[in-house]
């Protein structure tokens, strides 16, 4: 139960990009079409994931037994960086189409922030193995929803007649804004 | 841009490659923190250390580092940087670090420190990389501060937590969370083209 309610909170409640602000150059540089958005969502629910499991190993079985946590950022950074890199030839080995369509979105992934903020999140709230598992499924489905949203949006938008200064960036920021506004609504649901 | 002059090379960072409301990179730290001036400040001031030093000892090793390896190292180096400025903070100042929670190791996956030392300082002498650091970092500075000074007037009519609108002054709750942090940065990048445009039609007549 209380695994499920981490799931949900991480998609709706303390979704990464509305609330955390974490991947919002992603979320703001790929949403102008809704296939790419959603490949750039599952490519990063993908690799959050695994970088959920490998830097909670890390932090577990390396860090805190020899008390190396002022390594923490160094380490991990660089275990994203080769991860994305393992991820990104092991698609290209054995799913070529799978590697097709999410392409130029995977060595992007390496800046993103929101893998680095889930490593470092996870550890500051001190989740167990399956909790920090859960939360990196639930980040990464929370982003993909954000990410898909702002792309219908953006994708009207095209058509809108738009004051000139606003065009771009800045539209775009206040849709996001207002979708934040509506996914405030959420958080009255799991509080006591 | 070799013949540009080290003046325009500070310059360029506070208006014309304005990193938030030019480049819009960064933009994680720059929406996350500035529900109030002092994180701001804070945020500003980290980003700015890690920029020029990390931007100095980019462009002292350049000639060493393989090309590709690049960017590997740069990362560390950033990283290094990052860890030290997180430690100062968590020492002297701690309530500081504790508000600003995990943004300031995510510093190091910020986009114009990595994007610096890519496209300028492992290309340019220490000089001209240290004054484009100081302008960049100065106009990110200048950038989170303004941001956040409106998000923390609107939001509790405050300055630095000093109440400055009077007690008439109903506080706009919506804009220390994060849909006014969307809300402002767009309005005010909005701004900040309109200003653009009407300087250029000034220029052309």
């Amino acid at each position: 139960m209380n695994l499920l309610l981490l799931l949900v909170s991480a998609i709706l409640i303390n979704n990464f990009v509305l609330h955390y602000f974490l991947g919002i150059c992603p979320f703001l540089g790929v949403s102008k079409k809704i296939n790419a958005s959603f490949s750039m969502g599952i490519a990063v629910t993908f690799v959050l994931t695994l970088t959920a499991v490998v830097s909670w190993a890390i932090n577990h079985w390396l860090l805190i037994p020899f008390h190396l946590e002022y390594l923490q950022i160094v380490s991990f950074i660089l275990v994203i960086a080769s991860l994305v890199q393992l991820v990104e030839m092991f698609v290209r080995k054995t799913s070529p189409p799978l590697y097709q369509a999410l392409g130029i979105y995977l060595p992007l992934i390496t800046v993103n922030c929101s893998i680095m903020g889930l490593a470092l999140l996870a550890s500051l709230k001190e989740y167990g193995f399956l909790e920090t598992v859960v939360f990196g499924i639930g980040a990464g489905s929370g982003f993909t929803l954000a990410i898909v949203l702002l792309a219908a949006v953006r994708e009207q938008l095209e058509l809108a007649d738009i004051p000139k200064p606003f065009r771009g960036a800045p539209i775009a920021l206040i849709v996001a804004g207002i979708i934040a506004l509506a996914f405030l609504g959420f958080s009255g649901m799991i509080k006591p | 841009m070799p013949d540009k002059s080290l003046a325009g090379e500070f310059i360029k960072g506070l208006w014309d490659e304005n990193p938030i409301f030019r480049q819009l990179l960064g933009m994680c730290p720059t929406l996350a923190v500035t529900n109030a001036l002092l994180n701001g400040l804070a945020m500003g001031l980290a980003v700015t250390f890690v920029l020029i030093s990390s931007a100095v000892l980019v462009s002292l090793v350049r000639k060493l580092i393989p090309n590709q390896v690049r960017i590997a190292s740069f990362i560390l180096i950033i990283a290094t940087f990052v860890t030290i400025s997180d430690r100062f903070m968590a020492a002297f100042f701690p309530a500081l670090s504790k508000s600003l929670g995990p943004y300031v190791p995510l510093i190091v996956v910020n986009c114009i420190i990595l994007g610096r030392a890519e496209a300028f300082g492992s290309k340019n002498p220490i000089g001209r990389s240290l004054v484009d650091a100081m302008g960049m970092s100065l106009g990110f500075l200048f950038s989170l501060l303004l941001l956040s000074g409106v998000r923390e007037l609107l939001g509790s009519g405050s300055l630095f937590g000093h109440r400055v609108l009077g007690a008439w002054f109903e506080p706009w709750v919506v804009m220390l969370l994060p849909p006014g942090a969307f809300l402002s940065l767009g309005i005010l990048i909005a701004a900040a083209l309109f200003v653009e445009a009407k300087l250029k039609k000034r220029r052309v007549l």
